[in-house]
């Protein structure tokens, strides 16, 4: 049972890893789960590479110093977002495939940096992350950012809800629906902003939409699902850890395959449609 | 008799082609008024326009004082333009009503709880408050929007194709709603297919075809002739169309549909 939780009492670095991976967590399901909701899970994953170049260019002014990366990963990500979101109200183009262009553009811009300045190890640094590296400033920045997140989430949640399910009942009213869009896009940067630190910009996303989709095997209603996933992601962080020290794995990868298999466990026996529920006859059913 | 939405030459186009031309008109205070034509002659077009939806292509829509506020305009789109399969529950999609007097942060109070329950009530859905919307019928779906219209207690209803896709039953029960709202004295407007129903429950008639055909009380807007003018027009766009010349006004854009 020591195995559990010695590696909290003897350790700081580890200490601080796992309070940023709760946060983190605690973050990750009610954004995640909207993201899956609003069938924006591969936008997800655009934001979180573009992350990439801002972090990069902060890596050449500062170094590995998270709050100057996180400064300029945030910068890149909202331009990126804000771009997007620009082209597709101005264009007949979606906002999926102007997010894909920008993506794919900032990643690019993002590697290319990195190879003219950097090592491969830095590259390895920026993409997966080294949440054993985070100090108490960086323990600061992740939780001033999940928390203006969770705040912002709280003030445009049921905006988004209404417009998610009528997109057109809310126009009358003024713009409330499209700045709940743009704001919603704010928390899903600032919580990838809080995430690749600690994860990296190709993990972070894991630790977001896995518990995310995990949960809705569970529950279709929207708030339990958020809860579901909150506590799906703040596991993976806690056994992710454990795993990592206890095998020395890098502790990104640990966390996002220990989310991928509370994913895999739902999939299969979830209660609202897991694979596991068609095995199953269902001649059983209740009076009408 | 106040009017409560006035059309001034009210144009609307998508790229340059003309869906609703030049209609003139007025919405009287209280009227329940049915849209009727053909597919594709700008029904949707127009009540969208009316719900303030969609910027007018050329013309305006004056509204009377007491019609300005936000929310003064209730509309309820086509059930294809809802994510019915949005998780939400029954009570929240009603208390949306409430979005006038609520906003985005106001609290859901006992007296907007009584209404909720009361206008579920009235719709024949006691007790649904805490279903999810992805598992219901229709029917349902559409008995829950109408609670919603309820809530929202809007002088003027804008309604496009409420009974469409819908059983006998229901469209019954959901005519009564509109019925009773028309005697509270509220201007109702809805675009509809069902002339035998127009006939029998809508005292005014909009026969549009892209441009005005006729406008009055049903038996005259309805007439075999008129009728048969609203099947005739060719609905078809012609590319090389000359343009429509307003003096003194340069076209403005118009939004795209989606």
């Amino acid at each position: 049972m020591d195995a559990l939780w010695m590696p909290f009492v003897e350790f700081a670095f580890m200490r601080r890893a796992l309070v940023a991976s709760l946060a983190l967590g605690l973050i990750s399901g009610p954004v995640g789960v909207l993201l899956v909701m609003r069938r924006m899970s591969l936008a997800g994953d655009a934001i979180a590479h573009a992350v990439l170049p801002g972090a990069a260019v902060g890596y050449f002014l500062a170094g590995m110093s998270l709050p100057v990366l996180g400064l300029g990963a945030f910068v890149s990500a909202l331009l990126v977002a804000l771009l997007a979101s620009f082209v597709a109200s101005n264009t007949s183009q979606k906002e999926d495939a102007s997010l894909a262009a920008f993506h794919l553009i900032a990643l690019a811009i993002g590697v290319t940096l990195i190879s003219m300045r950097g090592s491969s190890v830095d590259l390895m640094h920026l993409l997966f992350g080294s949440i054993l590296a985070v100090d108490a400033s960086a323990l600061i920045l992740i939780a001033a950012a999940t928390s203006v997140a969770l705040i912002l989430l709280a003030f445009i949640w049921r905006v988004l809800l209404a417009s998610s399910f009528d997109p057109l009942f809310l126009m009358p009213f003024g713009q409330s629906g499209k700045w709940a869009n743009q704001f919603f896009m704010l928390t899903v940067v600032l919580t990838f902003v809080a995430c690749f630190q600690t994860l990296g910009t190709l993990m972070a996303v894991g630790l977001l939409m896995l518990p995310a989709i995990a949960a809705r095997s569970w529950s279709r209603d929207i708030p339990k699902a958020c809860v579901l996933a909150s506590l799906f992601a703040m596991g993976s962080g806690l056994i992710g850890l454990l795993l990592s020290y206890h095998f020395s794995l890098p502790s990104g990868p640990a966390i996002v395959l220990t989310a991928g298999l509370f994913y895999l466990v739902s999939l299969l026996f979830g209660v609202n449609d897991g694979l596991l529920l068609r095995f199953i006859p269902t001649a059983r059913h209740r009076e009408s | 008799m106040d009017v409560a939405l006035r059309l001034k030459d009210v144009t609307i186009a998508y790229h340059g082609h003309p869906a609703v031309h030049h209609v003139n008109g007025g919405f009287e205070t209280g009227s329940l008024t049915a849209i009727v034509g053909p597919n594709g002659a700008g029904k949707s077009t127009l009540l969208s326009a009316l719900a303030v939806l969609r910027r007018l292509t050329n013309g305006g829509i004056e509204r009377h004082a007491a019609v300005s506020r936000p929310g003064a305009i209730a509309f309820l789109a086509q059930l294809s333009g809802i994510n019915s399969d949005f998780p939400l529950r029954v009570l929240e999609v009603v208390a949306m009503g409430a979005w006038p007097r609520v906003g985005a942060l106001g609290r859901i109070d006992r007296h907007e709880r009584d209404a909720i329950r009361q206008a579920l009530h009235e719709v024949g859905l006691d007790g649904f408050e805490d279903r999810l919307v992805d598992e219901l019928s229709v029917g349902q779906l559409q008995r829950v929007l109408f609670a919603r219209l309820i809530v929202q207690d809007a002088p003027v209803i804008l309604l496009d194709e409420p009974f469409s896709a819908l059983d006998a039953s229901t469209t019954h029960d959901l005519l009564g709603v509109v019925t009773r709202w028309h005697q509270e004295g509220r201007t109702v407007i809805a675009v509809l297919h069902d002339l035998e129903m127009v006939r029998v429950h809508f005292p005014q008639t909009l026969l549009i075809a892209r441009e005005l055909v006729s406008w009055g009380p049903t038996a005259q807007a309805l007439s075999s002739t008129h009728l048969a003018q609203a099947n005739q027009r060719s609905l078809a766009w012609h590319d090389t169309a000359s343009w429509c010349e307003v003096p003194g006004q340069r076209p403005a854009r118009t939004q795209e549909a989606t």
